[in-house]
């Protein structure tokens, strides 16, 4: 098992209170494993992400444990982190545009980075990168203006795995790009992983039709807490949990005509993470809401490698 | 009622403007009242310019725009008939005024004789229109309130004038799964009502989902438009056929479309007219009929 993580609670500090972005999340991510999780904006996944590399100054872990290839990461702790951060896991964020050094060619950028961590470039490993992801030697003497989209998104996938981390958490990394450069970026994501240069990854995104081309397990979040976890095909062909459900009927498919079929949205909103309502946390939307709802369901495995929290299930 | 004949755009780029970039070559289409036109098109394709265009925010430099026959002016009472949603709704408003502010910029330019009373009542009902609770959204700050009912403030805006065409250009991109399709059943209804919508996307599933007609953009030109039924269900153009193969589906993995090779519309080169395959169907495909396929 590359990744457990265990009870993880991991709340915002602010003015008002704590928010609980997560809490009590657990789940595992096996060795050669892509984990797709997938959400309303807020439910949690970005923290989850943020957690596992670097909690910002607003980040307190509450409690719960992450273990990584046997040996327990320190994710509360900045400086302890160090030793893993980059080598152990690494993150790709969003948006790569911002990402990259502005007034530094590509090679330069990437020299610089790798020193900062200690390590001296290998030309030939860097080049070989490139050529698994599809983009010229010639962007090393480019700035990064004068690439495209994709392919700076490309240029930060190369530098995030040029240390060979055990994890990969790739972060809403396609949103904005169109269908053939995701196309592009996505598939790019699956080789580091057919070709063993990262052993497990975490792919974050609202997407659902995406993550289901590329992962291999789907986790739907909800409100800071784990709704679904099961194989890609089973979340997509059979899901269990309402929201699920819900999430999947909402997306377009090219050939849905208005006309045809009506399309639904999830009505209302995420419940405030301040002061999270008891009981199951979408009880307010669920249409098959029902007493036992007021308590809070158990997350049960309902079938081999799908579990659920939901008392309907 | 919108007309767009052999519209082109040319910009000036480079130091001193030295070299020319053609951004819209050549690009005819209309859109007729209680319809949705999608504009497909990748980054760079050159379909945000075309609703710029339309907007009157930049210059045509060839070819001619007209509003039901009248070429397009830009000024109040353009506006009166054609607005604009764009794609980030939290950098439309001014964080210090409260988010009702762009209602009241509306009754001082447009609507200066009617009373408070009267206007407060149309604006509930535009708020209530686009299916928002006038007492949760009026009255907040930008910050106080989600990025979808931003998005709709400003569809609501632009129902208190007397709209004609939207241009709503890549409205649902930062928008979530299930907000995003709120907010398009929302423009179903508008079209209903008999609204023209121009909606600009990059996301074809999005575009399939409301438009009669669409119209796919590459490199500024048209390669292929007309009924979407046809479009999609039957896409000549090799290009129309990349797309559809590299939208991710639910159900099924991605499959392998042909690569565009030797074609001179995929280069950007060629022009020349459409040729219509058949009724309400136009390709710009220079070798259709030589083609091998």
């Amino acid at each position: 098992m590359s990744l457990r993580v265990s009870d993880l609670k991991v709340y915002y500090k602010t003015l008002k209170g704590q928010v609980k972005a997560l809490d009590g999340v657990s789940f595992e991510v096996g060795d050669r494993e892509i984990l797709g999780l997938a959400g309303e904006s807020g439910c949690g996944k970005t923290t989850l992400g943020k957690s596992l590399i670097r909690m910002d100054g607003r980040m307190r872990h509450i409690g719960g444990t992450v273990e990584l290839d046997g040996e327990e990461m320190p994710i509360g702790d900045d400086r302890r982190m160090n030793a893993f951060r980059f080598h152990e896991v690494s993150l790709i964020p969003q948006y790569s545009m911002s990402a990259l050094n502005p007034t530094r060619k590509i090679g330069k950028m990437v020299a610089e980075l790798l020193h900062s961590r200690g390590v001296a470039l290998d030309a030939g490993k860097l080049r070989g990168r490139l050529d698994a992801v599809g983009l010229p030697h010639e962007v090393l003497d480019r700035y990064p203006i004068e690439l495209s989209g994709g392919m700076k998104q490309r240029v930060v996938m190369v530098v995030s795995t040029l240390l060979d981390p055990s994890l990969l958490i790739a972060d809403e990394i396609t949103s904005a790009l169109d269908v053939s450069t995701q196309k592009a970026v996505a598939g790019a994501l699956a080789a580091f992983r057919d070709d063993g240069l990262v052993k497990s990854m975490i792919f974050v995104t609202h997407d659902l039709s995406l993550t289901y081309q590329i992962a291999d397990t789907i986790m739907v979040m909800y409100a800071g807490k784990l709704a679904e976890k099961a194989p890609a095909k089973e979340i997509v062909e059979a899901p269990r949990h309402p929201y699920t459900r819900l999430l999947i009927n909402s997306l377009p498919e090219v050939g849905v005509r208005y006309a045809d079929r009506k399309l639904t949205g999830i009505a209302g909103s995420p419940p405030s993470l301040l002061n999270p309502p008891k009981g199951c946390r979408f009880r307010d939307r669920c249409p098959l809401a029902f007493a036992q709802c007021e308590q809070e369901p158990p997350v049960v495995e309902v079938a081999p490698n799908h579990s659920v929290a939901c008392w309907k299930a | 009622m919108l007309k767009l004949d052999n519209v082109t755009k040319v910009y000036r780029v480079g130091a001193f403007g030295g070299k020319t970039l053609t951004a819209v070559g050549d690009v005819s289409f209309d859109v007729r009242p209680g319809e949705v036109v999608s504009l497909i098109g990748e980054s760079g394709s050159g379909k945000s310019t075309i609703g710029k265009m339309i907007l009157g925010l930049t210059p045509v430099t060839g070819g001619s725009i007209t509003l039901d026959g009248v070429p397009v002016a830009p000024g109040k009472e353009y506006y009166r008939h054609v607005q604009g949603v764009f794609q980030d709704p939290f950098s439309c408003y001014n964080p210090v005024f409260k988010a009702d502010r762009v209602f009241q910029m509306i009754k001082e330019a447009y609507y200066p004789g009617v009373s408070a009373k009267d206007w407060a009542v149309r604006v509930n009902a535009a708020v209530r229109d686009v299916r928002l609770d006038p007492d949760q959204v009026l009255g907040r700050y930008p910050h106080q309130l989600s990025g979808g009912q931003l998005q709709r403030l400003l569809i609501a805006r632009a129902l208190l004038l007397d709209l004609k065409l939207l241009i709503a250009d890549e409205i649902t991109s930062m928008l979530d799964a299930s907000t995003r399709i709120d907010v398009l059943n929302l423009l179903a209804e508008l079209k209903e009502r008999g609204l023209g919508v121009l909606y600009v996307t990059h996301d074809l599933s999005l575009g399939t989902y409301l438009a009669e007609r669409t119209v796919v953009l590459r490199h500024g030109r048209v390669v292929e438009m007309g009924e979407t039924d046809k479009v999609f269900g039957n896409p000549l153009h090799p290009y129309t056929r990349q797309l559809l193969a590299a939208v991710p589906r639910l159900h099924a993995s991605w499959e392998e479309a042909e690569p565009v090779t030797d074609c001179p519309y995929h280069r950007g080169e060629a022009s020349g007219g459409l040729f219509e395959a058949e009724e309400g169907h136009f390709v710009a495909c220079a070798r259709l009929e030589s083609c091998p396929e």
